[in-house]
């Protein structure tokens, strides 16, 4: 990869909130490196104490599921709802369960 | 091939708007969509950036520290805010030097707001105040857009918005108890901002063509003459609190419809602004050039490097 004269890469942000919580993309920005793209990072994303931790992802590493897709990926879970403790019936007077 | 329906397409398209579904980047969307996203979105990110310049113009004059880290910091935000919505704008694939290029020969336009110039220190306080009130009457149904990044981008654009406008307020508040001579450069201030801030609604509904359509896709929530109508509720009570006059003889309270009559708006100044031909339009963009012009060699000595240690690790 040669970044070309006009636009640096474009970078992924992630940020983590506070110890315990997972990384959440939080939009994106251009640089025309990792080091700079966590720099930039932080003056745009974080001006306001949203995080303790930052990740940065090149956009164009990033592969996504296809939203044509969405039925044949996702339909077959909303099918078995007996993933879910709701579609049990349990016995009055059990507790614990 | 098979040959893609369109018609079915935009009919799935407007049924998830219906049922306020979000639209994501890689969903489909009709072209007049993502064109007009484009085009609102770029122009809300060149207002941001642009309207940086009226208020740099006083950072090193600020009457004292506080009030200079105060400024500096929502100058600042407006850069933020600016970035937030370039990114959202790429999304769409929009180039981002292409729309920024788009406003450097005029092709592109920008909230003719910043047209004007800050005369006076008070100006800090009737922008503030007037003109970022005014951007979050605009920008909180925004919050709601149906276009996934452009809504997250708003409601974190509006989070940062309400100091905005509480500094401008305070900064006002304090001119107007102040002696004689501040209270009147405040005064002064509310005078020339006032009518600039009604228009920065934009075009009366009935004169607002893309108002219908984009109310359809819910990019708008609300008409332009209802927001502003709401602006002017909710800001004449203020400057009265504080002891200014909103510069305009036929406000009036309208029991019948809860809410203020106020004044025409000057539309032909509006037009000649939009054109080109506001007081400081020249400036502004040959400023926003300029800044391209001069930094193009960091940004070229910037990828050099990256290009090399990349040669170098590969
Ligand atoms: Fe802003
Ligand atoms: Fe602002």
């Amino acid at each position: 990869m040669t970044i070309e004269k006009k636009n640096w890469p474009l970078w992924e942000v992630f940020i983590r909130g506070k110890q315990g919580l997972n990384h959440k993309h939080v939009g994106s920005l251009r640089a025309s490196d990792s080091v700079m793209a966590i720099k930039n990072a932080r003056d745009v994303y974080t001006r306001r104490a949203e995080g303790i931790s930052i990740w940065v992802v090149p956009s164009n590493m990033i592969s996504a599921s296809d939203p044509c897709d969405e039925e044949s990926l996702f339909e077959p879970s909303q099918s078995k709802v007996y993933r879910h403790p709701t579609f049990y019936d349990v016995p009055d007077g059990i507790s614990h369960m | 091939m098979e040959k893609v329906d369109n018609k079915d397409l935009e009919k799935k398209f407007q049924e998830k708007i219906d049922q306020d579904i979000k639209i994501e980047p890689n969903d489909w969307m009709p072209d007049n969509y993502r064109d007009t996203l484009i085009r609102q979105i770029s122009q809300h990110a060149h207002s941001e950036v642009v309207g940086m310049l009226p208020e740099g113009n006083w950072i090193t004059r600020a009457p004292n520290l506080r009030r200079k880290a105060v400024l500096l910091a929502k100058v600042q935000d407006e850069a933020g805010h600016g970035l937030y919505l370039y990114s959202a704008v790429e999304t769409l694939g929009a180039d981002r030097e292409d729309t920024i290029d788009d406003l450097h020969s005029g092709k592109a336009k920008y909230s003719s707001i910043f047209n004007y110039p800050t005369l006076t220190w008070a100006d800090m306080g009737a922008i503030g105040w007037l003109v970022d009130g005014a951007a979050i009457m605009n920008q909180v149904p925004l919050c709601r857009c149906s276009y996934g990044p452009y809504a997250r981008a708003m409601v974190r654009v509006c989070k940062e918005e309400s100091f905005h406008q509480r500094q401008g307020f305070e900064v006002m508040t304090k001119l107007a108890a102040g002696t004689p001579e501040q209270k009147e450069m405040a005064q002064d201030a509310l005078n020339r901002f006032w009518w600039p801030a009604l228009m920065m609604f934009g075009p009366n509904d009935a004169d607002s063509k893309h108002t219908e359509q984009s109310m359809k896709w819910k990019i708008k929530r609300h008409t332009n003459d209802e927001l502003r109508q709401q602006f002017v509720n909710v800001t004449v009570p203020q400057a009265e609190m504080i002891g200014l006059t909103v510069p305009d003889k036929d406000i009036k309270w309208n029991d019948s419809k809860n809410g203020y009559d106020f004044g025409a708006i000057n539309w032909d100044e509006f037009w000649q602004v939009v054109g080109g031909n506001g007081p400081c339009n020249q400036e502004r963009v040959e400023a926003r050039r300029k800044a391209k012009e001069n930094g193009s060699w960091v940004v070229e000595a910037a990828a050099a490097f990256a290009n090399k240690r990349m040669k170098k690790t590969a």
